[in-house]
């Protein structure tokens, strides 16, 4: 029944999430990993996946971190000066 | 590379005297740099202005990393275009800061080619700091970097590179391998140095004795502490050498002794270990006659930070001690709990330290599974988080 999510299904979810997201409000990777984990449900989706998932998005440059007094994860964008 | 000396009436009265300068460091590098020698023009300007032109943080890095780069850019590019990227690059140390000459050679040879040629070494990070360079040449940099087995360090939210004394490289004092546990720990959370996760920076810092040479108590929010369990190792006879030799044993080492539990009579020093709080002072002052004990480990203590969003705070004991050898298994079970707790509930910006005091000690040890013991409390009657559960069960 909980059949697991894959990490591939997961960085899709991940990537939908940080698209809507974009321009309107910044957020954290763990902040990412909490809410999918909260959608599929822990014991479809734990931790480890949503690392790897993760890092399969911004090893890919489909996503990047970016830095505004804390560390985010964003779409790649053009370079943009903190205020 | 200007053809004219660039006017700096103000840095100047900072190269006068035979010391060290910083300004006349920055005027040598501006003879090959124009990166440079428009920093030194930034620099004038804010001691004219009294303000920094600077704004820190944004979008670049290098490619899979969220860390080891800090994107700067100045306030006034039309001003000065060369330095209106002025990005800083962290390079991860090796532990204890040992470096053959060629590598360094090697690093500075990068980035002469590539950035300002202007370094402040090691930071307060511990990392080689870069200093200055264009998103352009971000990739090339860290590509060279990494030919020549270097990496990048941390930086924003994540665990910061961790960083040690000399330790028994070349100190007797060392409890512990601080060289081996910080080589290990940095291999170990190659993802948690790279990849953000985390509210805030994380630092670990190492110091084998508690001379505490790295000042871990003040400036990582875990320290790990080299301390010993079992009595200090005298020898009497060098202690009577040194009260022969004109040290006032009494004076210089009983009466400042913070426990007050050594008494010297003229022919035997004697020291009540159990009240000993292991503060390395007697030993200083009589290195050939005192030494920390055979059974040695670490005290690990969390929370310190310096005030950047919230004020400063000293880290305080969590294990009052530790055996720390490899593969340093319970440390990390430890550190694994401790990020993933704070990793979970703590606020944005908010380092453990701060998370620890919004949650209480007392619920932040049942989450990470530890008991609090009396090593804990920094002052007698201060921190009432220790309820004693047990007792008020039985009066039920
Ligand atoms: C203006 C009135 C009071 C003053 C000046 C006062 C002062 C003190 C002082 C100096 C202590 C010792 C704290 C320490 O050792 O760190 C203490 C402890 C204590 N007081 Fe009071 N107190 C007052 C009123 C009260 C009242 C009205 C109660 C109870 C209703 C109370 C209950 C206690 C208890 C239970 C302790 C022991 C706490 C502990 O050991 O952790 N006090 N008080
Ligand atoms: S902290 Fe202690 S062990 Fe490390 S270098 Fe200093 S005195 Fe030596
Ligand atoms: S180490 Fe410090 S507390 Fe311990 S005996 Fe020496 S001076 Fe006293």
């Amino acid at each position: 029944m909980a059949e697991p999510v894959s990490v591939d299904e997961v960085a899709e979810a991940m990537f939908r999430m940080i698209s809507d997201a974009q321009g309107v409000r910044k957020l954290k990777p763990n902040d990412v990993s909490k809410a999918t984990i909260e959608r599929f449900g822990p014991e479809r989706c734990g931790k480890g996946t949503c690392k790897e998932a993760i890092r399969q998005l911004v090893d890919s440059g489909r996503c990047i971190y970016t830095y505004f007094g804390g560390s985010y994860i964003e779409l790649p964008r053009p370079e943009q000066e903190p205020s | 590379m200007s053809d004219e000396r660039r006017p700096t009436p103000k840095l100047d009265d900072l190269e006068k005297g035979p010391w060290p300068s910083f300004v006349r460091e920055m005027k040598r590098a501006a003879e090959g740099s124009a990166m440079a020698d428009q920093l030194l023009g930034v620099l004038e300007l804010s001691y004219g202005d009294r303000v920094g032109h600077w704004k820190h943080g944004g979008v670049v890095g290098v490619r899979g990393y969220g860390a080891g780069v800090i994107g700067r850019y100045s306030d006034v590019p039309e001003q000065f275009p060369e330095v209106a990227q002025f990005h800083t690059m962290r390079v991860n140390h090796p532990a204890g800061w040992f470096y053959k000459t060629d590598a360094l050679r090697k690093v500075c040879d990068i980035w002469e080619k590539h950035g300002s040629g202007l370094t402040n070494l090691h930071g307060a990070t511990g990392d080689i700091i870069l200093l200055g360079m264009k998103t352009e040449s971000l990739e090339p940099v860290f590509a060279e970097l990494t030919e020549n087995g270097f990496d990048l360090g941390g930086s924003g939210s994540v665990v910061r590179t961790p960083s040690c004394c000399v330790g028994p490289a070349r100190c007797e004092w060392a409890c512990f391998d601080t060289l081996a546990l910080t080589y290990d720990l940095t291999q170990h959370y190659q993802d948690e140095i790279h990849r953000p996760s985390l509210p805030y920076k994380f630092k670990i810092k190492a110091s084998g004795c508690p001379n505490d040479c790295v000042a871990a108590i003040a400036r990582a929010d875990l320290s790990i502490i080299g301390t010993w369990r079992d009595a200090i190792d005298v020898d009497q006879e060098a202690v009577g050498t040194y009260a022969a030799d004109g040290l006032d044993v009494r004076a210089t080492v009983c009466d400042r002794c913070p426990s007050k539990c050594m008494a010297w009579d003229g022919t035997s020093l004697d020291i009540d270990n159990s009240a000993c709080v292991r503060c390395m002072h007697c030993i200083n002052v009589m290195p050939k006659a005192l030494r920390p004990g055979l059974e040695r480990g670490a005290c690990i203590l969390i929370g310190g930070k310096a005030p950047i969003v919230s004020g400063a705070m000293l880290s305080s004991v969590l294990v009052p001690f530790m055996k720390l050898e490899p593969p340093y298994t319970e440390l990390k079970e430890l550190i694994g709990k401790i990020l993933e707790l704070w990793g979970d509930e703590g606020k944005n910006r908010e380092r453990v330290g701060e998370f620890i005091q919004r949650v209480g000690l007392g619920s932040f040890l049942e989450a990470i599974g530890l008991e609090p013991m009396p090593e804990m409390v920094k002052h007698p009657r201060e921190n009432p988080y220790v309820f004693y559960e047990e007792y008020f069960e039985e009066e039920k």
